[in-house]
Parts: C-alpha cells; sequence; structure tokens
C-alpha cells in the first residue's frame, strides 16, 4: 500500500476507510472497545493539531496540554449550565482554547527556541497549580470537574430522577455501543468514537490542506531560516501566531471531545507530563508528517491502556506452556516489563526508536516500504508523509 | 443481539439495523440483559484499579496483594482468611453465586482521568461488574462517579476525604475505609487527654479537597476542646521542601502543628519539621506537640525515626489482637512475608463484602447488590462491629488512634495502637453540614 | 524581621540545590550543546548512591528465632548489624555518617555513570535536533527512575543526618536577634557551604586550569578548538562526567532534607530547565543566580502575609518569575545571543 504513488484524494479516501473499520481492526489486539478507540481518535486531532505548529514551524510549545484542559473544562461547563447537546459544548471548547491560545501566543512567539518553550511550559504550569488548588470553585481541583444532579441544564427539559443525563448529539447517546460478532470476535461500535472519528477525518482534512497550502509553506519557510524571512521583509509573527492559535484550537476540541465521551475534567489533564505526551506522541510517529502524530498518538494510548494491565497472573499464564523453571524465569522477566513495570517499556522504546528511526514510525514505514519496493519507488512516501524535512533541522548554534 | 453498555437510553439497543444480520450472540448477551455485564454461569470478573505507578504505587501493590488473597479465598484456595471470622456465613469458597472469580487489573496512575479510562477498559472490555481500590480521594470520588454512569458497583479502597460519601456520594459506590471527620471525633479526646484543653494549633494543609476536608474537620474538633486555631496554611502538593512554611511556625506563637499530609508530603513535611527542632521547643511554657491526623505504616516507614510518639489515626493496625484481624494477618503473611497494610486491609474487606452482598441478594444485579450492602450490619472484619449506613454508604465502626512506637521491634511494627474510639463517638447524622451538598441519587443497573 | 532572615535563608538553602542542579545542566549543554532531561534522573541516582551505601553498611545478619513467631506463624526473624559486630565504634560511626561517607563512593560512581552515558548514548545525539535529544534523555530518565523502583519500591526511603549534625544553630544571635528567635538547623548550612564550594571549585576549575580553559574555549567555538588539534571529544566526556557528579553530589547531600524516592528526578526537572533559561542558557553564572533568584523568591511567595494578599502565588511563583524575566530579558538573565533560538 505504500509502494504506490498516492494523491491526496486517495490519501484521504484511505485514511477515511482504516478509521471507519478500526472497531473491526482494533478487537483482534483487545483495543475494540469505545473508551480506548476514543482516545485513538481524539489523541489523533491533538497531535495532529501539535503537529501544524510544532512540524511546521519548528516552534516547541511545550504547554499544549493547557489547551486541551481548557477544552474540557468548557465542555462540562457547558453540560452542567446549558445541555447536555455536545454541539454547543465542543463550539466552546474550540472558542476558548482559541481565546487561550492568542493571549498565550501573543505573549510567547516574542521569543523563539527553547525560550519559547520555557514560556508555553510556565503558562501550562501556572494554570495546572492553580486548577488543582486556588480555581476549584471553577475546576472542582483534585477530583475534577463533574456533572450534579442539581445542575441547571437550561435547555434539556425532563431527566431520568436520581441518574445523571450523558452527553448525546441530538438524542443519539455517545454511549451507546452496539455489539457486532464478526469471525467470532466482539466488535463494538459505539456512537461516541465514529463522533469522534468524523472529527479526526476533518481535522486531517484541514491539517492536509495547510499542508499544502501557501500559508503552510510559509510556516516551512520559519522553520527552515526564520532569520532570512525577517531580513526579506517578511513579518513572521501573525503567521506563527496563527499557526499557534489553529494548533490550540485543536486541542480545545480535543479536550472537548474528551469530555463529551466521559463529561470529567480534571487538572492532570494540563501537568507538564501531558504536554510532553504529545510531544512524544509526535515525534514518535514522525514529526512534520501528516500521518505520524496520529500513528504515534494511537501507539501510546495503546501502550498505555494494554500494557499496565498485564499483571503477574496473566504473564505467568503466557508462559505456562513451557517447562516449569523456564516458564518462571522468562515470566519473571517479562513481568518487569508489563504490569506496573509499562513505564519502562515506554521509556525504552522512546529510546529505542529516537536513536534507531529519527523520522519517528513513518520512517520505519518508509524503510519497509523502501526495502520491499526495491527503491525506485523511494520518493512517494514523501508525498505521503508530506515533508519530512520536518524532523530534520540541524541546530545553527 | 446486540446490547447497550454504558447507557441507559440505548438509542442503539437491540435490532440496530446494521447489527442484524452480521451478529451471532456473545457471551455478554447470553444473561438477560438487565444490567451491565451480566456474567456467564461459570465466571464472574472483577476490575481492581489500583495506583501502579506515581507516589502510591506502594500502597497500589499492597491492595493489588489483598485483592489477590481475596480471590484466593472466594474461590476456596487458602486458608480462608477473614471468611472464618466473617459473622455472615453465606460465602463457602465456590466463588459469587458459584462462579468463579475472575480479575483484571490497571494502573490508577493516582489521576482521575487515567483511572477513569482504566476504569472503563475494564467494564467495556474485560466485562468486569465491580471495580474497586484505589489511594486518593480524587481518584475514587472520579471512578465512582464514571460506575454510577456505566452502572456498576464501585467498592473504594483508600479514600479519607469527607466528600466521597458527603458532597460526591454515588448510589452505586460505597466506602469502607473512614473519612477525616471520624479521624477528627477519634483523635480529640486522645489530644486532650495528652496535651490538655488549652493549646495553639496551627495547620499546615494540603491544597486540594482531601487536605480542606481534613483540616476543617480536625480544626472543628479541636476547636471544641477549647484549642485556639493560629492559622491554618495551604502547601502546594508535592513541594517536597516545605521549609519556608515550617520557618513561621516558630515565632508565631503556636505549640502544636497539625499536619494535613498525606503520602510523601506528610513524610516530607515531617521529616523536615521535625528537623526544624520543633519538637525541641517550648512554647507558653508546652513542649511543642506534631499531631498527623491521618497515618499509615508505610508512611511512617519514609519518616523513620521522625514518627515517634506522634499521634494519629488509622483504620486498621496488623497488631490488633482480635480473631479476625489475626486471622488476615496470618494468611497475608504466610502468602507474602510481611504484614498488610490498613490499604490492603480495607480493600480485602470490601471484596469480600461485595461477595457477600451478591451471595445473600442471590443476584449479580448493582440495585439488588445495593440493597443487600444498605444498612448491611456485619462483625469478624477486624474493625468490631460495623455498619454499612444506608443513608450514604459509608462504613461506621470503632477508629484507632496510634501512636508512633518508640522501641519498635522490626521494620513494620512502628506504630502502636493507643485507643480504639468506639463507633458511636464517631458517628454523625448524615446531613452533617461537612458532608451535605450531594445527593446519593438511585442506584443504576446500567444497560 | 526575624521571619524575613528565616525565609531568606529557607530561599539560600533552595537556592543551592536549584543552583547545583542547573550548574551541572548548564554544564552539559553549554558544551556538548545538548538538552539533557535526563539530568533530574541523575540527581535521583546520587540520592540513591547514599541509600544504597546505608543498606550495606547496615548489612544484618538474620537468623532464625527457634521460639518466637510473627503474627503470622512464620519464625521471627533476628536481625543483628554486622557492622557493629565486626568494626566496633568504627561501625557505629560509620552508619552515623552515612550520608557524608557516602559521597566517596557518590564520585566515582556518578563519574562513570556520567561517561558511560556520553560515550553510549548522548554522543550519538551532538548533531541532531533538541527535540529528539529532548525524547532520547526523557525515555532514559524514565527507564533510569523504573530501574530505581524496582530495586527500593515506590516509598521514600528515610536517610538521617549525622547525630552531630541534626540539631538546630541559633543563627539569629549573630545578628542580634534574642536567642530561639531565629534558629535554623545545622544540616541546612552543611549543605549551603557544601554548595558553594562544589560551585566555587567548578568555577575555579574553568577558570584556572588550561583544561578549563580548553573547554570554555570548545563553549565558545566548538570546531576552531578541533581545528587546533586538540581532543576536545574526550575534554567533553570529561565535563558531562563532572556535571553527572555535580548534580550527584546535590541529590546525596539532600536525601536528609528530602527522603529520597525514584520520582525525585522528575520532580526537579521542570524546575531545573526553568532556572536554567531564566538564567540564560549556556551560561554558568546565569545559572547560578538564577537558582538562588527563585530560591529566594519562592521562599518569600510562601509567606502568610504574601498569600493572603495574593492567594495561590507561592503554587506559580516559579513559572510567573520565568515568564517575567524572559519578556523583559530575552536571553534569561546572563544568555548569550544566538544560543537556542533556532
Amino acid at each position: 500500500m505504500f509502494g504506490s504513488k498516492i494523491s491526496d484524494s486517495m490519501l484521504m479516501i484511505l485514511f477515511v476507510i482504516v478509521v471507519a473499520l478500526v472497531p473491526l481492526l482494533a478487537a483482534p489486539f483487545g483495543a475494540g472497545y469505545p473508551a480506548l478507540m476514543q482516545f485513538f481518535a481524539i489523541f489523533g486531532i491533538f497531535a495532529i493539531g501539535f503537529n501544524i505548529l510544532f512540524g511546521l514551524t519548528g516552534y516547541l510549545s511545550f504547554g499544549h496540554a493547557a489547551f486541551l484542559g481548557v477544552g474540557s473544562y468548557s465542555a462540562v461547563w457547558m453540560f452542567k449550565l446549558l445541555s447536555m447537546n455536545v454541539l454547543p459544548a465542543l463550539f466552546l471548547s474550540v472558542i476558548i482554547a482559541g481565546l487561550f491560545a492568542l493571549v498565550i501566543g501573543f505573549v510567547s512567539l516574542r521569543r523563539s527556541g527553547i525560550y519559547f518553550s520555557i514560556l508555553t511550559l510556565a503558562f501550562a504550569q501556572m494554570s495546572y497549580k492553580l486548577a488543582y488548588s486556588v480555581l476549584t470553585p471553577i475546576t472542582n481541583g483534585e477530583t475534577g470537574l463533574q456533572l450534579a444532579l442539581d445542575d441547571p441544564r437550561i435547555l434539556d427539559g425532563e431527566r431520568v430522577a436520581g441518574q445523571l443525563p450523558s452527553p448525546t448529539f441530538f438524542g443519539l447517546d455517545m454511549n451507546a455501543t452496539t455489539d457486532v460478532a464478526v469471525l467470532g470476535m466482539d466488535v463494538q461500535l459505539n456512537v461516541g468514537y465514529f463522533f469522534s472519528a468524523a472529527f479526526l477525518v476533518l481535522a486531517f482534512w484541514i491539517a492536509m490542506r495547510i499542508f499544502r497550502s501557501p500559508f503552510g509553506l510559509m510556516l516551512k519557510a520559519v522553520k527552515t531560516n526564520q532569520n532570512r524571512l525577517n531580513y526579506t521583509g517578511v513579518n513572521t509573527r501573525p503567521y506563527t501566531l496563527a499557526a499557534f492559535v489553529i494548533s490550540g484550537m485543536y486541542a480545545g476540541l480535543a479536550g472537548g471531545l474528551l469530555a463529551c465521551m466521559d463529561p470529567l475534567a480534571g487538572a492532570e489533564r494540563m501537568v507538564w507530563t501531558a504536554s510532553g505526551e504529545v510531544v512524544l506522541m509526535t515525534i514518535l510517529g514522525g514529526a512534520g508528517t501528516l500521518l505520524g502524530p496520529i500513528i504515534g498518538a494511537s501507539v501510546i494510548k495503546f501502550a498505555e491502556a494494554k500494557l499496565s494491565k498485564f499483571n503477574e497472573n496473566v504473564v505467568e499464564a503466557w508462559f505456562s506452556f513451557l517447562p516449569e523453571g523456564l516458564g518462571d524465569s522468562i515470566a519473571f522477566v517479562v513481568a518487569k516489563f508489563v504490569g506496573d513495570g509499562w513505564h519502562l517499556t515506554l521509556g525504552l522504546v522512546f529510546m529505542l526508536v529516537v536513536t534507531f528511526l529519527p523520522g519517528g514510525l513513518v520512517e520505519g514505514a518508509r524503510r519497509i516500504g523502501g526495502y520491499l519496493g526495491r527503491r525506485g519507488h523511494k520518493g512517494d512516501l514523501d508525498k505521503l508523509g508530506s515533508n519530512v524535512q520536518g524532523g530534520k533541522s540541524t541546530t545553527a548554534e | 443481539m446486540s446490547k447497550s453498555n454504558f447507557s441507559r437510553r440505548g438509542v442503539l439497543k437491540t435490532g440496530a439495523a446494521f447489527g442484524g444480520a452480521l451478529a451471532a450472540p456473545t457471551f455478554f448477551t447470553s444473561a438477560a440483559n438487565a444490567f451491565t455485564n451480566a456474567p456467564g454461569a461459570s465466571a464472574v470478573t472483577l476490575g481492581f484499579n489500583v495506583p501502579q505507578s506515581g507516589a502510591y504505587a506502594d500502597e497500589g501493590a499492597d491492595e493489588l496483594r489483598a485483592y489477590e488473597l481475596a480471590v484466593k479465598h472466594l474461590n476456596g484456595e487458602g486458608d480462608g482468611g477473614m471468611l472464618n471470622t466473617f459473622s455472615s456465613k453465606v460465602l463457602d469458597g465456590t466463588g459469587i453465586l458459584g462462579r468463579k472469580v475472575e480479575y483484571v487489573t490497571g494502573d490508577t496512575q493516582t489521576k482521575s482521568d487515567a483511572a477513569r479510562a482504566s476504569a472503563r477498559s475494564m467494564i467495556e472490555q474485560d466485562g468486569a461488574i465491580m471495580i474497586t481500590g484505589g489511594s486518593s480521594s480524587g481518584v475514587a470520588v472520579a471512578v465512582q462517579g464514571l460506575c454510577q454512569e456505566a452502572g456498576v458497583i464501585f467498592m473504594s479502597g483508600l479514600t479519607h476525604s469527607n466528600d466521597t460519601t458527603g458532597k460526591d456520594k454515588k448510589a452505586n459506590g460505597f466506602r469502607h475505609f473512614f473519612n477525616a471527620y471520624m479521624s477528627a471525633a477519634a483523635l480529640a479526646p486522645v489530644l486532650s487527654a495528652n496535651y490538655g484543653n488549652d493549646r495553639n494549633a496551627y495547620h499546615l494543609t494540603a491544597d486540594y479537597t482531601w487536605g480542606w476536608t481534613q483540616e476543617e474537620s480536625i480544626a472543628a474538633a479541636t476547636e471544641s476542646l477549647g484549642w485556639n486555631t493560629v492559622n491554618k496554611v495551604r502547601t502546594p502538593l508535592g513541594a517536597g521542601d516545605f521549609s519556608q512554611y515550617i520557618t513561621p511556625i516558630l515565632n508565631s506563637g503556636a505549640d502544636t502543628l497539625i499536619l494535613n499530609h498525606y503520602g510523601r508530603d506528610m513524610v516530607n513535611s515531617l521529616t523536615q519539621a521535625v528537623q526544624f527542632g520543633l519538637r525541641d521547643r517550648q512554647v507558653n511554657g508546652k513542649d511543642f506537640q506534631i499531631v498527623v491526623p491521618l497515618y499509615s505504616r508505610l508512611m511512617a516507614q519514609g519518616a523513620g525515626e521522625n514518627v515517634k510518639g506522634i499521634f494519629g489515626s488509622t483504620n486498621w493496625h496488623w497488631s490488633l489482637q482480635d480473631e479476625a484481624s489475626q486471622a488476615f494477618v496470618r494468611s497475608f503473611g504466610q502468602e507474602y512475608g510481611f504484614p498488610p497494610s490498613q490499604a490492603a486491609h480495607t480493600c480485602y474487606v470490601q471484596a469480600l463484602l461485595y461477595a457477600d452482598a451478591v451471595q445473600r441478594a442471590g443476584d449479580f444485579n448493582p440495585c439488588a447488590v445495593v440493597e443487600a450492602l444498605e444498612g448491611f450490619e456485619f462483625d469478624g472484619m477486624g474493625n468490631g462491629p460495623t455498619l454499612y449506613r444506608a443513608d450514604d454508604h459509608q462504613c461506621f465502626k470503632d477508629v484507632l488512634v496510634v501512636k508512633g512506637k518508640d522501641n519498635p521491634s522490626n521494620q513494620f511494627d512502628l506504630l502502636e495502637v493507643v485507643d480504639v474510639t468506639p463507633a458511636e463517638q464517631v458517628t454523625y447524622a448524615p446531613d452533617h453540614p461537612m458532608f451535605a451538598g450531594g445527593e446519593l441519587g438511585t442506584c443504576n443497573p446500567g444497560a | 524581621m526575624g521571619d524575613i532572615v528565616l525565609q531568606i535563608l529557607n530561599g539560600l538553602d533552595k537556592g543551592s540545590a536549584y543552583a547545583l542542579i542547573a550548574l551541572g545542566l548548564t554544564l552539559i549543554f553549554g558544551t556538548l550543546g545538548v538538552v539533557n532531561f535526563a539530568h533530574g534522573a541523575l540527581f535521583m541516582l546520587g540520592a540513591f548512591c547514599t541509600v544504597t551505601f546505608n543498606k550495606l553498611i547496615s548489612f544484618q545478619r538474620v537468623t532464625l528465632s527457634e521460639t518466637e513467631t510473627t503474627a503470622w506463624g512464620s519464625p521471627l526473624e533476628i536481625r543483628e548489624p554486622v557492622m557493629e559486630a565486626w568494626f566496633g565504634d568504627f561501625g557505629l560511626w560509620l552508619i552515623d555518617y552515612s550520608v557524608l561517607a557516602s559521597i566517596v563512593v557518590a564520585i566515582p560512581v556518578m563519574f562513570i555513570i556520567g561517561v558511560v552515558m556520553e560515550r553510549g548514548l548522548i554522543k550519538h545525539f551532538y548533531s541532531r535536533p533538541h527535540a529528539e535529544q529532548i525524547l532520547v534523555t526523557f525515555g532514559l530518565a524514565i527507564v533510569l527512575q523504573e530501574v530505581i523502583r524496582t530495586f527500593f519500591g515506590a516509598n521514600p526511603i528515610p536517610q538521617p543526618a549525622p547525630d552531630a549534625l541534626r540539631g538546630m544553630m541559633d543563627f539569629g544571635t549573630l545578628l542580634g536577634f534574642e536567642p530561639g528567635r531565629v534558629p535554623y538547623p545545622t544540616w541546612r548550612f552543611v549543605y549551603f557551604f557544601f554548595a558553594a564550594a562544589i560551585i566555587g571549585g567548578v568555577f575555579a576549575f574553568l577558570q584556572f586550569t588550561t583544561f578549563g580553559m580548553v573547554v570554555r574555549a570548545g563553549m565558545a567555538d566548538r570546531e576552531t578548538v578541533g581545528l587546533l588539534g586538540i581532543d576536545i571529544d574526550k575534554r567533553f566526556t570529561f565535563m558531562f562526567g563532572l556535571a553527572a557528579t555535580v548534580a550527584g553530589l546535590a541529590g546525596v547531600m539532600y536525601t536528609p532534607i528530602l527522603s529520597p524516592d525514584y520520582h525525585l528526578g522528575m520532580d526537579f526537572l521542570v524546575l531545573s530547565f526553568i532556572v536554567v533559561v531564566v538564567g540564560g542558557m549556556g551560561s554558568l553564572p546565569g545559572a547560578v543566580a538564577a537558582g538562588f533568584l527563585l530560591g529566594i523568591l519562592q521562599s518569600f511567595a510562601s509567606m502568610n502575609e504574601v498569600k493572603a494578599l495574593l492567594p495561590g502565588i507561592d503554587q506559580i511563583i516559579i513559572y510567573l518569575v520565568a515568564v517575567i524575566i524572559l519578556l523583559t530579558r530575552p536571553r534569561g538573565l546572563l544568555g548569550r545571543a544566538g544560543v537556542m533560538e533556532d
């Protein structure tokens, strides 16, 4: 599939098909349940948005989780005050996150390089710390903002007494799931997933338009050599600020969607490790490529969800076919890397991927594709992955 | 054939257009579709959601050990532990309602988000019918809310905030652990007897919801003794070095420091308070004293020498001499080689209580379980006679007041029980102001 | 007044830790141009050198009692400390002074860890983008902390200061306060002077030795120094080892203040980067100055009088100061132009 020449529209169609088939494709890996599939789509959106800033302009924001958190808080407040319909919630999430990004971006983009990174980190950490403590009336602090039985919800009518409502899209319940058995597998078709997936497709399409547009070209120019642009009289600030705000709105959308799938907004969503996570997703998948961030997001969320669940009993069961002593010792070693040791595996994967696949997993796919296609088609994946000069700028010190 | 877990209205319920042709019965739907994740005929799956990374990872590991032990005992393996001392005798070692108990585990990371994601995977992917565990109140409240929405039972692990069974209580959630109000009510008489009624207390409080409820409770209790509250200072969670909050105490006129901290914060703030010589000071002609309202043995290990002689409260301690506690310590110790922590105890008890409730109700339906647990009175679980109150799903039982031991005989023997406060003294009205503001709602069976 | 003096002392004490960590981070960045997210982990490893050393010397002989049993029915373990039995008073003294004694162990261990890290991993990343350096060192930091957790668990492990240094010094009397007004723990003075000595030592080393001169030249212009035929790589490896040692020693001496656990490094990571950036990337004096500045400001922001005026200010002061300084001074306090701005 990587061997042939792929046009943008072909890529788009392929993308839609794969996204639609995720419930089927993920089921054999034990990943076909709504919560995780929703994460694939939502963090895919988050990472695509981050990539518009980082992949194109090279500005490394270390505070993007703040916009995600703000989006979630906005959505939950909308659920509490206005209606359980997801549309007004998402609308407010994107707007508020965009405004927040405008303010932070306006200030932070006065600096570049690591000084920019630290400014965004500082703003995000301030948001997190305040949300956790002083702003508890708005954020409900450590516990996270939740729905309550006595919320006004002025637009909604009757509700079931004693039960909390769940988010809907004009009556379509986000939590509703239909089970279908395919080839003996339990395939879960979840409204929330397809709803998020629709936004993922939209987000992907917009990102593709941006990558291919003159605006995108200008952003790449900023990455390549901002000074030269400045000398030629181009003011780059409006372009970078626009990229920052768009990227913040993507994060807000992702945050809003998270709240739609599970109406709770926790302060930890904004902590620096959460910002770091989206950086990791993007680089792991392949910064500056279109598909890379989505792949990176899925891999990390998959690892987080599955690796941590393999406790010692599960691991021992895997190796029970081996002779007693051998099976036990292998299980003992493997158990160190899964279950409560899953962070160790994550750390090792980061190190291995960065060391051996500088362009991320997309680069790995390209190498395999190139190997299978016996050269010749070498340039094709560049098209698919769009200009990967992304990850490779050298430092001008 | 389809199901609609995680939803009450079930928009896409039975007979979804495109499902019909492809669908074949799945193991979920073999039972009546009356509630979420109805178990099959041979096995039932429980979800153990404990912190495996982050500051409470050791506590989480101990919780998991307790759960594994509980599963063994429920399935009739091992020596049966507290099943032998439990006042209700319906559990007979053949699992729950004849189904073998299986379990899945997950990592809460002590974050509301991660804990909910992990719980959702257990409910949606693994078919867990009950979620239990956790080591912080934020996580407990968040997961409790999720379980209410999903229609499964939540048996909380270690959660001490008043809110869990106060303003954030839920019909599907149950707490065996004690709470901040109970700690304060149990400590007050002991503090009065040891330190008198004329004290000036200075509070250092972890700046998040648990810290606030702890501070409110202990301040109210000590003020009713006649103590004066000099100041209540909020400290950032995970501050590490607390020196900038400790030095102002030196000249504040306070003669007692109350540390409303838990976990690492408590280890650090106590260590540093002792380092700043607070315990060697004389203020207002009295010896300066430090109080830690919520203690745990794991924290005491972290604080080392510094806990000696310091009062606090705990839900349970392995040195208790009653038959039930000894039975539990014996089977846990033989299995793992060291005594269980209070977190392990509450989790073990919660697992047994859930199994017992299902067995008594004769039904896995969450609403039947809620009914069986509400107002349930039992004994033989290490805390004396205990009541699961129907109004807020909180257990009422004796509370232990403990003190850091001066001469520990081994590395686990760090706390000594100085007083067992009877349940009546720590009982409060369901509409007590510290617990007001929430509604229990009605039980939700899901599906 | 006494309270303000106390807060200044707190600030200096915090500042010494911040400055020490930032110093090592700046050394690595300034010489090698590498953004090292595993630097916090080096601090943590230093602290665990002490823990390991302490565990080794307080090694106990375990015998199983024949008569007594534990609460769970297995034979009671009787533990006898070996050091005391073997070495008598010296053994006791060594256990009491284990934190200070572990410095002797920590220096070579941390230096070797640093060299191995540089040769094994970091050197492959000199010409790679900063984002990739961040990712790989962050991965390394996670691996290191998880390995530590496997061996030591997640619970903090107390490391008391030596008995003689555990008490309080009545510092206030030196300034004319009445006795007991401004006391301060002796160990925290020890930490402050220790940090000052290390910082002074590193500066002197760079300033007054030929080796240091070459390294400084290399920091300014690596290529030219290479063209002069000097093997700058070897020197940079040494500098990485030195930076690891400085971070490790900061961790060793901090153990009596903060009981170490496996997560210690991550807790200091963000903070140390803020210190370095506020000081100005690549500037050693800047890192030290920013460390002390942020330490003192953090202490003042935590005063009740300040908090009453601005609730929550102590939660965000570090970040707020970073924002203000970076907006008024584009390259931090003492940063050079063109460093890390691409």
